[in-house]
């Protein structure tokens, strides 16, 4: 008799359900220590459901059809010199700032996941975890394999894990990642599943695999278009969190709101690296920062959680700011690294007159009012010989650990914002009000905060000097610095001639 | 024509990342293995620590009493990292799909007697519990785990090993036509028959293990070390002698999974213990008290299952499993 | 006060696997605004969206597994509803 047709639905509550146990010889308490002390009341784990209902025979056979794809790319790519497709060399500084800042933080996922994997009590939400923590160990390795072919050929590449755990402008990911991590399970996802990855990855893939196509990054584009076909999934399970903790219990709406509203800061401001590369670092750019903000924020974002005020959630605190934010952020990211650019990985450079005039249209207010006189008077300092590099790192804030650049967006964009907090009489400084109110929650956590410039002061980073503390980095002086007269520009003329695409910097 | 031009005027200026360079030269350019699991782990200046907990840094050394100079002088010798893995085992999965849907288009269990499949049904369909348990101790191991080569081998272990419950999961839906009573009697079962129930008292146990490598010893070296060749293995021959040579096939994905799993635990414990005498005595101190806990444990499941002839069964295969690790170089283990 | 439905969108890559799918949702979603951009197709529908099994399997005369979406997929917006049928968008 042949067995009776199970639906999908049904197929998977059988194959994810049922095969845990109430454990009798220890107590569930010991076997899931973590899952309760953050306060979050969960009265039925049972009604956690994984909308995508991938079981793992399904799970094997679509990702080994992805990643056949992928490594087929990959090994086209490197077999034809895909290199040479690129629109400009230069564009190669937002990759370097992608393998030394993102992949680290697939990496961090990975492992994070798997803490919640093994540690929620409900077993639909563990194997959702689990999947997830596989997922980003992918990302984290078909990244680093597609990038492996620019580190043979271009310079600032070779060692983005070293750097990660040391470099100054490095730890902005890093603190985010392990401030999710070092926290509760249910916070860790709110922050990583809900804040960054349902509310603003897709700036952070969207636009930015968009560029990579829009310049001849074939690769990239291949790599993070098959991620993100992942991290599909992974929003929806941001998603389905949210809505499930919401739904659990009343009480649970607080704290769900405050962790909203700082892991949506924390990530916000990380993504402040993101808008450089996008308006600055492609060379070109197919969505400035500020449209990408306004369609996947602004409306996605407003949509999502008009959705999810039935529950009582509000927009998260902060986010009027960081959309009066969008018409400055880019510019003033891409001004102190163009400031530091004899201590940064990668290669720095002034916008041309082609992307001043672009920047100027998609950025009416601001642009020309405040930005394109400085990037002028360093195109004319270079140009006498008499630009100079500032001298030391700069301070940098205590939370999102960004120098202290942001201005007063709302009154006066010239004004640099500038807070500060006391805690056990030591005074510690941020960069703005929401990084403030993180810190005053929880001073005992980011008081503990590894920040790269104080260390290089307290004797911790190689040396005092600037070039004692890049060589403890592992930055070969060839990394950093102009990209116009650089061994990768000497190399992209050899190949392609001497059209160049951005200006000496 | 154009494609020689660009081959020789386009040549590389360096073969490696650097951390690859340091470990293995730069006369080649780093395999894949390599460049996926080597030294992706951060590794210091971490921020803040856990609050879950705070005795620990978040990924720390001394979550484990073993000691190593080097994390990375372990490597995986079926060298998988995610793609190499996903790909071999959807072509696996592929085999086991093909063999559900046989076993169900030909109705190939009417055929098979009703007592091997109730002997399928009560030793068979509560070990879906047993690999549950093993993907939350490797999912465990991913966790507390150092080094990226360990977390990779982890996770993918705990994956395989909620694929391999789902595999079991579905024998016991076929053995009944898709009716759930085979899993609900194997969860009772597991839960209440006697013959299982020191093991899943052992299995709890492992649950709260402080040490991840003395789990990685419990689980992936003895536990599955003594279940798959005693049941997988052994009791399928007995079933396939009795006319169960369709729930054979329906398991085959575990016999072949297990066949490779042992490669890597050997070269584990062959390169932990050439580590140090205090490695050594450790791995021998934690297999004698898991294999002592575990053969326990198991006793009234063999006897269950191979009757009269269960208790030298299970003995054969710990001798197996002793002589094994001991050839890996783990010394000082209880032969008797 | 919601007269103005919220959007929901669907992104998939601009690939041959995604055409019968972007095809099935032209056909089912009348109202879905389609845009091609560099190396992907955007879907858009007002509040809802729809794959449908069937449709795709009349463009490409085989069977078709929903689950085949995810090889395509690259972003979505909205509430998930699968099953063997139909993959659906929707805000509430």
């Amino acid at each position: 008799m042949p067995a009776k047709k199970l639906n999908l639905r049904k197929r998977y509550e059988l194959l994810t359900r049922g095969m845990g146990w109430e454990t009798t010889h220890q107590d569930m308490d010991d076997v899931f220590p973590y899952d309760s002390f953050e306060g979050i009341k969960i009265t039925d784990w049972d009604k956690w459901e994984d909308p995508f209902r991938l079981t793992m025979d399904a799970y094997w056979k679509f990702q080994a059809e992805k990643e056949k794809k992928l490594y087929a790319v990959i090994d086209s790519f490197a077999q034809n010199n895909g290199q040479t497709n690129l629109s400009d060399a230069s564009y190669l500084s937002a990759i370097k700032l992608f393998i030394t800042g993102v992949t680290p933080l697939e990496y961090g996922a990975h492992r994070g996941f798997a803490h919640l994997g093994r540690h929620f009590r409900g077993d639909g939400a563990r194997i959702a975890c689990q999947m997830q923590a596989i997922d980003e160990l992918r990302h984290a390795q078909t990244q680093i394999h597609t990038i492996s072919h620019y580190n043979k050929h271009f310079n600032g590449l070779h060692d983005p894990f070293h750097q990660f755990d040391r470099v100054w402008y490095l730890s902005v990911p890093k603190s985010f990642v392990e401030d999710a991590m070092t926290a509760g399970p249910f916070e860790f996802i709110t922050s990583i599943s809900f804040a960054f990855e349902y509310v603003l990855t897709n700036m952070l893939f969207v636009p930015f695999m968009s560029g990579a196509a829009y310049n001849g990054d074939m690769a990239t584009v291949t790599f993070g278009f098959s991620a993100q076909s992942d991290e599909s999934r992974h929003m929806t399970l941001g998603l389905e969190i949210i809505k499930f903790m919401l739904e659990q219990h009343e009480d649970n709406l607080p704290i769900v709101q405050r962790w909203m509203d700082k892991h949506f800061w924390r990530a916000y401001r990380l993504l402040a690296l993101v808008s450089a590369m996008q308006d600055y670092m492609l060379t070109n750019s197919p969505l400035s920062w500020k449209e990408a903000w306004d369609v996947y924020f602004v409306e996605n974002g407003g949509a999502l959680f008009e959705d999810l005020s039935r529950y009582g959630l509000k927009m998260p605190k902060y986010h009027e700011l960081a959309t009066a934010e969008a018409e400055h952020l880019s510019h003033q990211v891409w001004s102190v690294f163009c400031l530091l650019g004899n201590a940064t990985g990668f290669h720095t450079f002034l916008p041309t007159e082609e992307k001043m005039d672009w920047l100027s249209e998609k950025y009416p207010n601001t642009f020309d009012k405040y930005y394109r006189p400085r990037f002028e008077h360093w195109a004319k300092q270079k140009e006498e010989g008499t630009f100079q590099y500032l001298a030391a790192l700069p301070q940098l804030c205590q939370v999102c650990q960004i120098p202290m650049i942001f201005t007063e967006v709302e009154t006066d964009p010239m004004q640099l914002s500038f807070r500060v907090s006391e805690y056990k009489g030591d005074k510690y400084n941020t960069c703005s009000d929401g990084c403030k109110d993180i810190f005053d929650h929880e001073p005992e956590k980011y008081a503990q905060a590894w920040l790269p410039v104080h260390q290089i002061f307290q004797g911790n980073s190689g040396g005092a000097t600037i070039p004692e503390v890049l060589e403890w980095y592992k930055f070969a002086p060839e990394d950093g610095g102009d990209y116009i007269g650089s061994q990768d520009h000497a190399r992209w003329q050899e190949w392609k001639g001497a059209d160049d695409k951005v200006k000496q910097a | 024509m154009s494609i020689e031009i660009s081959a020789k005027t386009i040549q590389p200026v360096r073969l490696s990342y650097g951390n690859l360079k340091e470990r293995f030269g730069d006369k080649k350019p780093a395999s894949r293995y390599q460049e996926a699991v080597y030294d992706v782990q951060p590794t210091t200046n971490f921020q803040y620590l856990p609050i879950w907990n705070t005795k620990h840094e978040l990924y720390d050394k001394s979550k484990t009493a073993i000691v190593m100079e080097d994390w990375y002088s372990f490597a995986d010798p079926r060298q998988y990292y995610y793609g190499t893995y996903t790909i071999a085992r959807s072509k696996q999965q592929d085999v086991a799909e093909h063999n559900f849907s046989f076993v169900d288009k030909r109705d190939l269990f009417d055929s098979v007697p009703e007592e091997v499949k109730q002997a399928a049904r009560e030793i068979l369909v509560p070990l879906r519990h047993v690999e549950w348990a093993a993907n939350m101790n490797n999912c465990q191991i991913t966790d507390e785990c150092y080094g990226s080569n360990f977390s990779t081998l982890a996770m993918f272990n705990a994956m395989d090993r909620l694929g391999m419950a789902q595999y079991v999961t579905r024998l016991g839906l076929l053995l009944d036509g898709n009716e759930e009573t085979s899993l609900d009697a194997g969860k009772q079962a597991w839960m209440e028959a006697p013959e299982w129930q020191g093991l899943r008292h052992a299995i709890e146990d492992m649950f709260v293990l402080d040490d991840w490598f003395e789990l990685m010893v419990a689980q992936n070296f003895v536990l599955d070390g003594l279940v798959f060749p005693l049941l997988y293995d052994r009791f399928e021959k007995k079933l396939t002698v009795e006319g169960g040579a369709t729930i054979a096939m329906l398991t085959e994905f575990m016999d072949d999974w297990y066949k490779e799993t042992v490669r890597w635990t050997n070269a584990l414990a062959k390169v932990t213990a050439k580590e140090s005498e205090a490695n050594q005595e450790l791995l021998s101190k934690w297999t004698n008290k898991w294999t002592d806990r575990l053969v326990g444990a198991l006793e009234p499941v063999a006897a269950k299952a191979f009757g009269a002839d269960g208790i030298e069964q299970l003995t054969k295969v710990k001798e197996e499993l002793l002589a094994r690790l001991t050839k890996s170089g783990v010394t000082g283990l209880k032969r008797s | 006060m919601l007269d103005k439905k919220n959007t929901v969108f669907l992104i998939v890559q601009d690939n041959e696997d995604a055409r019968p799918i972007i095809e099935a949702v032209e056909q089912d979603n009348p109202d879905a605004n389609i845009q091609y951009q560099p190396g992907m197709v955007r879907m858009e529908g007002a509040g809802q969206l729809v794959v449908n099994r069937e449709t795709v399997e009349e463009q490409i005369g085989r069977e078709w597994d929903v689950q085949e979406l995810h090889l395509v997929l690259v972003s979505l917006a909205g509430n998930v509803d699968e099953d063997e049928d139909k993959f659906e968008l929707s805000w509430h």
